[in-house]
């Protein structure tokens, strides 16, 4: 192991960083403003970032307010997620030509993918992308869809100094402190009284050669404490939390509680906590055909657990009522995920209370059922 | 996710809105599979559906798939003419124990369409009729005109150390056999419980009450096979659909064993 590169760069020679993955062809994926939110998209350079914005997040409520400072990442997270990158929303999988009720898969020469680099990745996101390669690459058959878009990605993961008032991540062990090795770089942004830096650690060979042709300065002792200090200040101001203690078992105990009940009647079955939602993963295939039917397209989109098609088996949905479904989403990302894949479905982000018009909130409705169950000592 | 190319053989007709087909693998490849396992079928342009294979295990030239008629999908799968194709992916899932059963007594029970996944379990155990005990098949249909394999359910009766017990859940006037469901033939079963793997498809709820019934009579759960049923898209464990509690249909199954499945199985809507 060589020394852990960590420098100080000063704010205004962020953009060197742009330079700098550019440089090696990389496109860049972050954070910027449109239509009163801040999303992740294709940007180029420092003016595309949302300086000086931030969020303010209630269930059902999102809104941005600018900021006394000039912070690029000073804002917690969007309604968008990384996963739009890796597991697209919409990808075609096949076309094929049918000649005399023959059919032959058709040759699309796929266009060389520019590497990408996603720049601005919190915590919590990091480990949904952490769930989502054990979901779609560890199990006996990947999706290669996605390895493909994950395997090159240059990750630029940024610290959260401020969290949302949705934010949960310090109680589901995700945040807000990045751990150094999982992503290329690891960035913290400090914007105190005109004094605008960046703490700068590499996770990877790669992230180290980056960082290191930016102008910079050592960071010292006391960059890094206060770093470490304003890291675990964002943990502290959480408002909400989710004890998961138990809550495996306390859920499964649950399929009659009452509360399904109660949560069905204020559920929309609108389906955006699952499109929100990081680590859901859920696709549904279309298929497309044109009027002579020779040539046909399948294509994935993501799907939700809520859908009444999600189910369907000859005759009607398994999951027929709002009920079974709201269950089957909160006991799929709380309970169930542990037993598939060795790790809750849920990384604390939040976005599944703001995005949801009910404001039903995933942390209460968790804690109504566990409160509740009478689940021996677990 | 990318299916190949099929050719059909052979579609014929076994009951009113149900047909087996027969598929070629391209370029003459052999085509392995464990009794119990599914394919998805694709028809461009209509969709793709889970299909178990209905055919011999010993017989790896070609794959048969016995379908049931039941909406656009299942319609054109059905209508394919041979020479045309069919897209298949697979075989996927985990099937029966076959092996596991070497040595035992073998109940095989099924409802309606459920014996086409387990004809290759039949085909097997008196294909290698030493390495098997007693075989019980026990089938029913709702009437008459939907009993499957009709030809075969003849032939099978009449072999060594076998038994067939078959019933409808409607006999009308011509109907000589036996009227009820399929746990109304129990008590003609000459049964060993403690030698005795069962192995069950048909409908949830005839399933649940045959498994029941055998666990009742001796059987140990560790030693009952359901083959679950749920929407499916991916069959490799990447689409979510066919969650069932903490399992994937797809993968952890369609065969599971009813001892890893018994608290489920009463869960209404899971
Ligand atoms: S369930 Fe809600 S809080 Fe948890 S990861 Fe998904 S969107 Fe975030
Ligand atoms: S919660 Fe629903 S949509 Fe999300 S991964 Fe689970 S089954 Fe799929
Ligand atoms: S059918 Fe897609 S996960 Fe099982």
């Amino acid at each position: 192991m060589t020394d852990a590169i960590r420098i100080r760069i000063v704010a205004d020679q962020i953009e060197q960083l742009f330079q700098s993955l550019i440089k090696r062809d990389y496109a860049i994926f972050g954070p910027t403003v449109r239509d009163g939110a801040i999303i992740y998209d294709r940007i180029e350079d420092t003016s595309d970032l949302p300086r000086g914005v931030t969020d303010r997040q209630e269930a059902g409520k999102y809104s941005l307010a600018s900021r006394p400072d000039q912070a690029l990442f000073g804002y917690a997270i969007g309604p968008h997620s990384w996963k739009k990158y890796f597991h697209p929303a919409r990808v075609k999988l096949f076309g094929a030509s049918t000649d005399n009720g023959v059919f032959r898969i058709l040759q699309e020469p796929t266009p060389p993918r520019q590497p990408t680099a996603l720049l601005g990745v919190r915590a919590c996101e990091l480990a949904a992308i952490a769930i989502q390669d054990k979901v779609l690459l560890d199990g006996p058959y990947a999706d290669e869809i996605y390895r493909d878009r994950r395997k090159e990605a240059f990750l630029i993961a940024m610290q959260c100094t401020e969290s949302a008032d949705t934010c949960f991540c310090s109680s589901m062990g995700t945040g807000p402190a990045v751990p150094v090795v999982a992503a290329d770089i690891t960035l913290t942004e400090i914007a105190d009284n005109g004094n605008h830096w960046f703490l700068a650690e590499a996770g990877t060979p790669r992230g180290g050669e980056v960082l290191l042709e930016l102008e910079h300065q050592p960071a010292g002792e006391a960059d890094c404490l206060q770093v470490s200090t304003a890291v675990a200040a964002a943990g502290l101001q959480q408002k909400r939390r989710l004890d998961t203690t138990g809550l495996r078992e306390a859920l499964q105990d649950s399929f009659d509680h009452p509360h399904w009940d109660e949560v069905a009647k204020r559920c929309l079955d609108c389906a955006n906590c699952t499109m929100v939602c990081p680590t859901c993963f859920c696709t549904d295939i279309e298929d497309v055909s044109d009027v002579s039917g020779d040539h046909a397209e399948r294509w994935r989109r993501w799907d939700s657990c809520f859908t009444t098609s999600f189910s369907y088996i000859h005759g009607g949905s398994v999951r027929s009522s709002p009920k079974a479904r709201y269950r089957q989403w909160i006991t799929h990302k709380l309970s169930s995920w542990v037993d598939q894949f060795g790790t809750s479905g849920c990384v604390g982000c939040g976005r599944c209370i703001t995005w949801c018009p009910a404001g039903i909130d995933i942390t209460e409705e968790a804690q109504a059922i566990r409160g509740t169950v009478n689940h021996g000592n677990t | 996710m990318v299916p190949s190319p099929w050719v059909v053989r052979q579609v014929s007709k076994e009951t009113p809105d149900t047909f087996t087909l027969v598929l070629d693998p391209p370029g003459g490849a052999r085509a392995k599979f464990t009794p119990g396992q599914f394919s998805m079928l694709w028809v461009g342009g209509v969709g793709e559906l889970p299909i178990s294979i209905s055919g011999d295990p010993a017989r790896p030239e070609s794959l048969t798939y016995t379908v049931r008629s039941v909406g656009p999908a299942t319609q054109s799968l059905v209508s394919r003419q041979a020479g045309q194709t069919v897209g298949v992916r697979g075989p996927y899932g985990i099937g029966w124990p076959i092996e596991a059963a070497t040595g035992r007594d073998i109940i095989v029970a099924a409802g309606g369409i459920g014996l086409a996944p387990l004809r290759p379990v039949i085909y097997h155990v008196l294909a290698n009729r030493a390495d098997y005990g007693r075989l019980t098949i026990l089938y029913g249909a709702r009437n008459p005109r939907d009993i499957l394999f009709r030809k075969e359910l003849a032939v099978w009766a009449k072999q060594p150390d076998t038994q067939l017990l078959s019933t409808v859940d409607y006999g009308g006037v011509a109907w000589r056999g036996h009227v009820g469901v399929v746990t109304t033939l129990f008590k003609r079963l000459r049964l060993q419980p403690a030698k005795t793997t069962a192995m069950i498809c048909g409908p949830e709820i005839m399933m649940r009450i045959v498994a029941r019934d055998l666990i009742a009579r001796g059987v140990s759960g560790e030693d009952v096979y359901l083959s679950m049923e749920r929407n499916m898209k991916c069959a490799v464990g990447l689409c979510g659909h066919c969650q069932w509690g903490p399992h994937f249909v797809c993968k952890d199954g369609p065969v599971f064993p009813f001892s890893r499945i018994a608290s489920l199985l009463d869960r209404h809507e899971l």
